[in-house]
């Protein structure tokens, strides 16, 4: 019995067991350490399957000797409850320590130390690791497509003022805190759609576009000096008459000239490509899905039957089908259905087929959030005499859009991580802009590179998404 | 009367342009196809294919026809989507409960797996181990055997074939295991209910089900041979193995990166699930002096796939919708042999496009009258 005992860690005998099963521990860790960073193999004289056994032996039993319970040394307790509770968390945690420790180097090696970042050609990338060299001279192919590389400047221009204009309700103060919603519901995607138009797209439209601005500085410049009272009528007005007033009266020959700003060249959707072609069809998917997914929630929850089978069946069609599938009629089909002398370009198809699509599935989300709400809620906003529409946009959807804010940052999710799909209709973003690059002739054989460069990208951007969703839910989080 | 026709108003109104939106597109169509010379008809399933597709379970090449080539397409989507569904489930599981563990590393490690996998497009996965991981794969010449009967190339995986004699018995002798472990669970729950005595169900049926196969193959007279792959040489510097049965990369790729993308919604099912049932039903089980098994077995499993499996099928079918982007690395599914190539060679846009979709459909639609019934079955009967 008392050999037994011996054998048995517990309080009496602690220290001798702690420091036994602590050295035990970290000669095994040591072992897997050195043979994957040094490819050191201290137990090499030992049988192959006994050196390969001894770590995950020595370390199992280490951690034998210094499971004690309530030992009173609060690291040690920490251990224990977190990675050593019985044997098999034993083993299991061993193995995983083992696991990070053998594939660190490798990684290290091929991601840095023996990659190569010099140069610009395929010729210096030598050694057995990462090729960056390849990511950076195919940068702006993957960043911006077949976009000319001099009208680049464009495309970042675009976002830099979407992006200072999309953070503008950080800095609101309380006064226009109210005008936010319809600022982005309305108003951004509209200054979006005119950015990417016509200053991506460019071309002769771009006339339009500076009449507009200017007619916009103009009527805010003089906007200063009209009182309070008459502000709004100014404001509805004056834009629109200074608009037209530019355009057709003063100024013709001579804007046209400053419009032109010496050729903002028309650039093709065709020509469009990489990340910045991922983040326009996100963006837009994101804008258009959302209504018309609302529309059809609604729909479905309708007390009209026409309305409610009607609204089934389109949520069922593009749930039932898989996008490829979805594109490729947007693609084949849809031109079919349109007069001949009809064109939409390739780009609107797209948009418009992947916001159909992700619509259902935002009206599947919605309509859950909507059936959780509690009936009481309908009945109290009844019992005040509301209508429907101002029931459900003043009670209803405020707390069902509440609760489903992490299925609707899912959906938005999966919408960003489909965008490669269209690659289906010849649209290369910066998955199919790798796709391209891998079968250039120069530079083949760095398709691991391109493939690991994207993934960060994306698990970036998602991860983002996530969390940022995360903290919305935190957020608006309200007790009930 | 007058509430009635309130009712109708918006009602004829979504009709009329539902109607008027459809009536233009039909319009279209038929003036854009008389311009073009196309006529519209679904006669040219019949027709010869006259082009070949690169694996198929069924017997195709180009002489037969366009219908048989859907079938191709329709059972090579089933096939991907069935082998990512079951190695999916079981790494979905796995990484679920993995997730609940108290130990730490393991927890995180979980998590790790989850954020980082679920976090990347589908189709960069899949190129990823098409182009980039599959490729590192050695040549037929060079590789080496897996257990000494398999070989994982470059040019897919070589398993060896199974050449049964007396099939048919070995089957009957499986289903004929399947009839007795059922009718054994329902006799055992019966007496469990009856009498409160608890059966080894699990002990009896996996007996069953290794012996009753034991014995056709002792005294049914079965045979099973193996053919195991012979590395042949086509040319100078092309090899290839011949003889057994040969797994495609593209069927690797894909099946590997969908059920390492989809496990990763199955385990946040599974944990959610689990969760999802109260801790006091754990305690007021264990008071009543159930065994932790029994406890896991009865108490919080029934419960806990009650919240597990409709997002589940859901994820299921999402797998076979996702199994469409075979068409980006080239596996001759439905969407590539039939929308792509079928398309291509008889331009009957309309015709082959709707009956592609119209396949998913009734495929998620079958699907989701199912999770609907077991749903509704396996809610809780409330008063």
């Amino acid at each position: 019995m008392s050999k037994i005992n011996f054998l048995k860690p517990d309080k009496s005998n602690l220290y001798t067991f702690l420091y036994l099963g602590t050295f035990l521990f970290f000669v095994s860790v040591l072992d897997v350490l050195l043979n994957s960073f040094f490819s050191l193999n201290i137990t090499g004289f030992l049988p192959d399957f006994l050196s390969f056994l001894l770590p995950l032996i020595i370390g199992f039993i280490g951690l034998y000797f210094i499971r004690i319970e309530l030992s009173g040394i609060k690291q040690l307790d920490l251990l224990n409850k977190h990675i050593n509770t019985n044997n098999f968390n034993a083993v299991l945690s061993l193995l995983i320590i083992f696991i990070i420790l053998k594939s660190i180097p490798p990684i290290l090696n091929w991601f840095f130390v023996e990659a190569s970042f010099a140069g610009d050609s395929k010729d210096v990338c030598t050694g057995s690791g990462a090729c960056w060299t390849y990511i950076k001279v195919w940068m702006r192919r993957f960043m911006y497509g077949m976009y000319p590389n001099g009208e680049q400047w464009r495309i970042n221009l675009s976002f830099i003022a979407l992006a200072l204009l999309g953070s503008v309700g950080y800095f609101a103060t309380d006064r226009f805190k109210k005008y936010l919603t319809l600022y982005y519901v309305v108003i951004y995607p509209f200054i979006a759609f005119l950015f990417i138009f016509f200053f991506i797209s460019g071309g002769p439209v771009f006339f339009d576009f500076s009449y507009g601005i200017i007619a916009a500085i103009l009527s805010i410049i003089i906007g200063f000096f009209i009182p309070n009272k008459f502000k709004f009528y100014y404001f509805l007005i004056v834009p629109f008459g200074l608009y037209i007033l530019l355009k057709y009266f003063i100024f013709y020959e001579e804007l046209i000239e400053l419009g032109k700003l010496d050729g903002l060249n028309w650039v093709e959707t065709g020509a469009w490509g990489g990340l910045s072609l991922t983040f326009i069809i996100s963006f837009f998917c994101l804008i258009f899905c959302f209504p018309i997914g609302m529309a059809f929630a609604l729909g479905r929850r309708s007390g009209f039957p026409l309305i409610r089978y009607i609204s089934i069946g389109f949520i069922e069609f593009w749930r039932g089908v898989p996008l490829i599938t979805v594109l490729f009629m947007s693609a084949v089909m849809f031109p079919m259905f349109l007069p001949a002398d009809f064109f939409i370009d390739k780009l609107v198809r797209c948009i418009i087929a992947i916001s159909l699509f992700e619509a259902a599935y935002v009206a599947e989300v919605i309509r859950g959030g909507l059936q959780a709400l509690p009936r009481g809620q309908y009945e109290a906003a009844k019992s005040l005499g509301m209508g429907y529409w101002r029931m459900h946009i003043f009670v209803i959807l405020p707390q069902a859009l509440k609760l489903v804010i992490p299925g609707i940052a899912n959906t938005f999710l999966a919408l960003v991580k489909d965008t490669p799909l269209i690659f289906v209709v010849g649209l290369l973003e910066i998955v199919g802009m790798l796709n391209l690059a891998k079968t250039n002739p120069e530079w083949l054989g760095f398709a691991m590179e391109g493939y690991v460069f994207a993934a960060i990208i994306f698990w970036i951007i998602c991860y983002a998404m996530s969390k940022y969703s995360y903290n919305l839910e935190e957020k608006y989080k309200t007790d009930r | 009367m007058n509430f009635k026709l309130k009712d109708l108003g918006p009602q004829l109104i979504t009709v009329l342009a539902v109607v008027l939106v459809f009536g233009f597109f039909t319009y279209n169509a038929q003036v854009n196809m008389e311009n073009r010379g196309i006529d519209f008809g679904y006669g040219f399933l019949s027709q010869e294919s006259s082009f070949d597709v690169q694996f198929s379970l069924i017997e195709y090449d180009g002489s037969h026809s366009y219908f048989r080539a859907y079938l191709v397409g329709l059972l090579n989507t089933i096939l991907v989507s069935v082998i990512g569904i079951i190695l999916a489930t079981i790494l979905g599981v796995i990484v679920g409960i993995a997730r609940l563990s108290p130990n730490y590393l393991i927890n995180k490690f979980a998590a790790f797996y989850v954020e980082f996998f679920r976090n990347i497009p589908l189709l960069l996965q899949i190129f990823f181990w098409y182009f980039a991981a599959l490729r590192a794969l050695p040549l037929p010449q060079d590789a080496e055997p897996m257990f000494g009967i398999s070989f994982l190339t470059i040019k897919g995986l070589f398993v060896p074939a199974f050449i049964w004699q007396n099939f048919n018995i070995f089957f009957y002798s499986i289903v004929a295991a399947i009839i007795a472990i059922i009718v054994i669970r329902i006799h055992a729950k019966k007496v469990q209910e009856t009498q409160g005595k608890q059966t080894p169900v699990l002990l009896i049926s996996i007996g069953l089900l290794l012996i009753l196969p034991l014995l056709s193959f002792l005294i049914g007279g079965v045979r099973l041979e193996f053919e195991v792959p012979v590395l042949k040489q086509l040319a100078t510097t092309s090899f290839i193995y011949e003889g057994g049965v040969s797994l495609p990369p593209e069927l690797i790729a894909l099946a590997l990166s969908l059920s390492l993308y989809t496990a990763t919604f199955i385990a946040e099912c599974v944990r959610a699930g689990i969760q999802g049932v109260g801790k006091g039903q754990k305690e007021a089980a264990a008071s009543i002096g159930l065994t932790p098994n029994q406890v896991l077995k009865l108490v919080i499993m029934p419960q806990a796939l009650r919240i597990i499996i409709p997002p589940t099928t859901n994820q299921y079918l999402n797998l076979t919708k996702n199994s469409s982007l075979a068409a980006a690395i080239a596996y001759p599914d439905l969407v590539l042999v039939f929308a792509g190539t079928a398309l291509m060679q008889t331009g009957k846009a309309i015709e082959i496009v709707s009956i592609t979709m119209f396949t998913y459909l009734s495929l998620s639609i079958s699907i989701s009258i199912l999770m609907n019934w077991y749903n509704k079955k396996i809610a809780i009967q409330e008063k």
